[in-house]
């Protein structure tokens, strides 16, 4: 909300400045969001009666002026089309100076000669003062306005427009006598009370009004106006209120209505009279009902949808906007004024529903004081007769359930619990009588508190002594380090943090990313064509619409980013849920997945660097799985997945079940991609690679390790996994080592084979092995092989 | 009989010359060895009378020691020779790079999230997760914000089916955590939330850390000094902070907080937008309500909540300026953090 601070102080006028008023306000609670002058700087400038006009000689669209400052009288050349005898305009004089901004230098008025006539001074427009975007002519003065008055003082202009940017329970400051009355707490000042003219209709005429939801709408005037004269303006004051308080000046009963929103917070409304049928009914919508609304839109209404209705149709939606049907014009004569109070619950969510969202409605959503209906009808009928004439007639008043108001019991001793300090008894009730609570008794223990009708958001003594607090300043309240128990907690042991997996990444080389978790349903397809996807329903856009069911798409999204931006190596992962349909629920999984690509090393002056491949991302996997103490549960096995090269792809599994893959990218993808050089991608769930055991140690043996290596020719389809199995059954228990030391395929064996070369090491606890024992173990081994295999020993 | 001190002479010539160990070897043996000229004289001592023995052994003898120590020198002197032989063909160029993987590094969020943590985990807070897409009611209903509440205005939301949605906010991990146990609870939950808001300062998906103390007599001069205390040893600075009352419905009494602009040191500057303060977190008072519906026992326990935007501590502390780039993942952004 935007308000103006003359106004304000109209109301209440504390002894501080602007930049205080600011703070104060932002330290309240009520935070301001920026300020702005509501004219340009100027001096010089005075109110001026035009005295002659006559056309220039040689410019058509201009006139030789005669106008006076009440002492002589000075020869002008204006070219506004609304320059005429009589009129008081803004005239700056020779040496007045207008400064447009802060940035800008003074322009200073000086004596000029305009088509070969003397100008001495120049007549003002509202832009030209800074009063508008732009103008059509010289800003008009009131008749009443005394020539030769300095204009700054006359309009009021050394005043400033602050925008708050108030949260949705204190709907209560969205007007000027809510906002001053936290003024007035701040300052410890009295503010103005309401003053409103009462009884003054004239005539008889009243329009029925019933209300059918009474919880919806516990209150509803309404009020006849007759003969108004629409072909006025508001006053300038009005207009310049409503315009430093951010609103435009339409025609006088919006303006008026406007007027007396931004004051009182009252949101009201005006119906052409003649445009009413029979009487006036609030009421739920029907099935199937519709209304164009005054901007033009027609909304299907919902059924719990509150409506202003008269006897024959819709004319308005509660507290959100009226119909156009019965909206004022130019040509409306009488008017049925509406000061209503709908249920917050009744408005709130309607309008954004509809896909609107207007001052009412947002004052509505938020509260507005429920005795305050009577008040704001006798101030705008007041100021509406004032400009437009015309005769009012009584207040017509229906009532539906009213709510009742909250009372609640503040014990002095939460406020000290709650808040840590002591606030002294006498400020405690000052505070709340000047927030205008009412205090209904004090048994020296605690105070019975009865909640005003315009604080919707005080119901528990939590709310009252945010209250205190934020009066007494957040600031001034203490800062404790809270009691200071003791308490250990400790990390299982048998788990690896995901920071120690993230590390071990870090140290691998990877660059660890952060992607969106929705992505673009045709990179997704493309990947996963046999998956559905988890949409959005209102996406933020078309390539940020599916939940992401892999991290993959991000990796490669970001792989191809940094491929045009000239990175030929690169190394990623990142960890985070992924999203699946399964069985109609939605599953999270926490995943861990990461994509290489380029050389096994960073550029270097050592030639051996080749591209990395799949053997280099497995060995990050094989690394990552050893974090966890215990390989044996992991298994990877030969697999054919969608994104997947099929001949370089592998499922991961742990103890049978499928956690993860690992592969190539599929040359298809890559190329729909547009990725340059080949890349290779894991993912694995994160849950069981943080499996980790205990460690456990072990005596060591005293006695020496017996090694062994043994070559084999087996078939080249055949598995190495499937091999080492075999092997480790047939090498007894005292095995403690098996690794690979060598693949061969080439002309020294057959071309469907390949030769495996085995490094097995033995160690007993008790005693040295002898050379019969391994024999014995080697026999088992080759038999088993070449049962299995079909294996023969490699010369 | 030969003469000694020629045997000796011929033998510290032939030491000299001799350019290995091994040559030095056979030298020893062919002098000194049981079959060596020098112990073959000795040997003949006994040819000599009696009288001449003494003093022609002791000119043998001291001719064995002068060959056997000549022959330890020049064998040292030999190792030494080969030593600085081979150190000087071994010379090589430490001035070349060395052969490594190279370095990587951690997402500025997870650097930010991790400190964040390690700070509240050094306090005795246990970090606690929860799902991303997330039902209304814990989202929502639980934190205080009925479907009609104008606050649900301020959480642009997200949904994945009426009733369901990317959580807004990480508090519903308060929520599940809360009623999930026993109090006290002391608990920090780190995450990735969700707005339906994309533009200059918002991005769809951001991450927020929300903290949660449940106790008996938790007072809001406890949640002052637990936020201060964070600040100060998050950003190693001891900045002014100050407590702006405003609203979230799950609090009560609820604050915003500002530091000092750590860029101008209260100054003014284009970071703080010229006001010295940087809004960092909101806070509060955990709302009755809150606890209640979580079945926490709100007449004997109470506590504080505390939010903050990770992006936001990240961009302070680090000086990033536009909040897009930590999702573009461009590769010469992230390393700057390794």
């Amino acid at each position: 909300m935007i308000f103006s601070e003359q106004w304000l102080r109209e109301w209440v006028n504390p002894q501080f400045g602007t930049q205080r008023l600011i703070d104060e306000l932002t330290m309240a609670g009520l935070e301001v969001d920026g300020s702005s002058a509501v004219a340009r700087k100027f001096s010089g400038i005075v109110v001026a009666l035009v005295e002659s006009v006559e056309p220039h000689p040689d410019a058509d669209k201009l006139s030789l002026c005669s106008v006076s400052n009440g002492e002589e009288s000075f020869q002008v050349v204006s070219g506004a089309p609304n320059v005429r005898i009589g009129l008081k305009v803004p005239f700056a004089t020779l040496g007045a100076e207008i400064i447009e901004n802060d940035n800008s230098k003074p322009f200073k008025i000086k004596k000029a000669k305009i088509r070969g006539i003397e100008s001495n001074g120049m007549l003002c427009s509202a832009e030209e003062l800074g009063l508008a975007e732009s103008s059509a002519g010289l800003l008009e003065l009131a008749e009443q306005a005394e020539v030769g008055t300095n204009v700054r003082e006359y309009l009021k202009l050394d005043d400033t427009s602050i925008e708050l940017d108030l949260t949705p329970n204190r709907g209560d400051c969205l007007g000027m006598i809510g906002l001053a009355r936290e003024v007035g707490v701040i300052g410890r000042q009295d503010v103005k009370k309401l003053d409103v003219v009462e009884n003054i209709s004239t005539l008889k005429d009243e329009f029925a009004i019933s209300i059918t939801a009474k919880d919806a709408c516990p209150r509803y005037l309404g009020r006849v106006v007759r003969n108004i004269n629409l072909n006025v303006v508001s006053p300038l004051w009005m207009q310049e209120k409503l315009r430093r308080s951010g609103l435009r000046s339409i025609d006088p009963v919006v303006d008026v209505t406007n007027y007396v929103l931004m004051e009182l917070g009252q949101p009201m409304h005006a119906f052409d009279l003649n445009k009413l049928d029979g009487q006036i009914d609030v009421r739920f919508a029907a099935e199937n009902e519709k209304l164009i609304l005054l901007d033009g839109k027609e909304v299907e209404l919902t059924p719990d949808t509150l409506l202003i209705a008269d006897t024959s149709k819709a004319v308005a939606i509660a507290g959100i906007m009226g119909g156009l049907a019965t909206a004022v014009s130019n040509e409306t004569k009488d008017v049925f004024l509406e000061s209503a109070f709908f249920a917050p619950l009744a408005v709130a969510g309607k309008a954004r529903s509809y896909g609107m969202h207007t001052d009412a409605s947002h004052r509505y959503e938020r509260g507005v004081d429920y005795n305050l209906q009577r008040a704001a009808m006798e101030r705008a009928t007041q100021l509406l007769l004032e400009i437009v004439g015309g005769e009012a007639g009584p207040i017509t008043e229906a009532l539906g359930n009213l709510p009742e108001a909250a009372e609640v019991r503040l014990q002095y001793s939460s406020i000290k619990n709650l808040l840590g300090v002591e606030i002294a008894r006498d400020e405690v009730k000052d505070i709340l009588q000047r927030l205008g609570f009412e205090l209904n008794g004090d048994d020296g223990e605690s105070l019975q508190v009865l909640v005003p009708s315009f604080r919707f958001d005080v119901s528990i003594e939590a709310d009252l002594i945010e209250e205190l607090a934020r009066i007494y300043g957040y600031n001034r309240l203490p800062q404790t380090a809270g009691p200071g128990k003791q308490s250990f907690r400790s990390k299982p042991e048998s788990h690896s943090s995901l920071s120690r997996i993230r590390q071990q990444l870090v140290a691998l080389g990877y660059q660890e990313v952060v992607t969106y978790s929705f992505i673009e349903p045709s990179l997704a397809t493309i990947l996963f064509p046999e998956q559905q996807f988890i949409a959005l329903q209102n996406p933020i856009s078309a390539d940020m619409s599916v939940m992401r069911s892999s991290i993959l798409p991000g990796l490669l999204s970001t792989l191809k980013y940094n491929e045009n931006r000239q990175q030929d190596r690169v190394r990623i992962f990142e960890t985070g849920l992924v999203f699946r349909q399964k069985h109609g629920d939605i599953e999270q999984t926490a995943m861990l997945s990461g994509l290489i690509s380029g050389k096994k090393l960073p550029e270097n002056w050592n030639s051996n660097n080749v591209m990395s491949d799949f053997y280099d991302v497995k060995g990050d996997i094989e690394t990552l799985i050893s974090l966890g103490l215990e390989t044996n549960g992991y298994e990877f096995a030969a697999a054919d997945y969608s994104c997947f090269h099929s001949g370089q792809c592998a499922r991961i599994e742990k103890d049978g079940v499928a956690v993860g893959h690992v592969g190539a990218l599929h040359p298809a993808i890559q190329r729909k991609l547009g990725i340059s050089s080949s890349c290779y991608l894991f993912e694995l769930e994160l849950a069981p690679l943080q499996d980790r055991i205990l460690p456990s140690a072990a005596a060591l043996s005293k006695f020496p390790e017996v090694s062994r290596d043994l070559a084999i020719v087996v078939d080249r389809h055949s598995p190495a996994a499937d091999i080492l199995d075999n092997v480790r059954e047939n090498a007894g228990e005292f095995l403690t080592d098996l690794r690979i030391f060598d693949v061969y395929q080439g002309d020294a064996v057959a071309k469907d084979k390949k030769s495996i070369a085995l490094g097995l090491t033995w160690q007993h606890p008790s005693r040295t092995l002898s050379e019969d024992d391994i024999n014995t173990i080697i026999s088992n081994c080759v038999n088993g092989l070449q049962d299995k295999f079909n294996a023969n020993l490699r010369n | 009989m030969a003469d000694p001190d020629s045997l000796l002479a011929e033998a510290l010539q032939a030491i000299e010359d001799s350019s290995d160990e091994k040559s030095l070897e056979s030298l020893r043996v062919h002098y000194l060895g049981k079959k060596g000229s020098l112990t073959a004289l000795l040997k003949s001592l006994g040819k000599l009378p009696a009288a001449e023995r003494p003093a022609a052994g002791e000119r043998i003898n001291v001719a064995k020691q002068q060959v056997q120590q000549s022959i330890e020198a020049r064998k040292s002197s030999l190792i030494e020779e080969s030593l600085s032989a081979q150190l000087s063909d071994e010379i090589i160029d430490v001035t070349l790079p060395g052969r490594r993987q190279s370095q990587g590094g951690l997402h500025p969020i997870t650097i930010t999230i991790d400190r964040i943590t390690s700070i509240f985990e050094s306090s005795g807070y246990d970090v606690a997760e929860g799902p991303e897409i997330e039902d209304e009611y814990h989202n929502f209903e639980a934190l205080n914000i009925p479907s009609h509440h104008p606050a649900r205005a301020m959480h642009d939301t997200f949904y994945v089916s009426p009733g369901t949605v990317l959580r807004t906010h990480t508090s519903p991990v308060q929520v599940r955590v809360m009623e999930g146990g026993k109090p006290p609870f002391r608990m920090i939950c780190p995450g990735r939330v969700y707005r339906c808001d994309s533009d200059l300062t918002h991005t769809p998906m951001f991450h927020q850390v929300e903290g949660l103390l449940i106790d008996e007599n938790v007072s809001f001069a406890y949640l002052k000094g637990t936020v201060i205390d964070f600040l100060h040893a998050y950003f190693e600075e001891e900045m002014p902070v100050r407590f702006r009352p405003s609203y979230f419905p799950f609090t009560e009494p609820s604050a915003e907080v500002d530091m000092g602009c750590v860029s101008c040191a209260g100054k003014g500057c284009r970071i703080c937008g010229h006001t010295g303060w940087l809004e960092v977190m909101g806070c509060g008072m955990v709302h009755p309500s809150v606890l209640e519906m979580s079945k926490i026992d709100a007449t004997k326990y109470n506590g504080f909540a505390f939010g903050m935007g990770v992006e936001r501590l990240a961009m302070l502390r680090y000086g990033v300026g536009d909040l897009r780039t930590y999702f573009e993942n461009d590769l010469r952004f992230l390393r700057q953090f390794n």
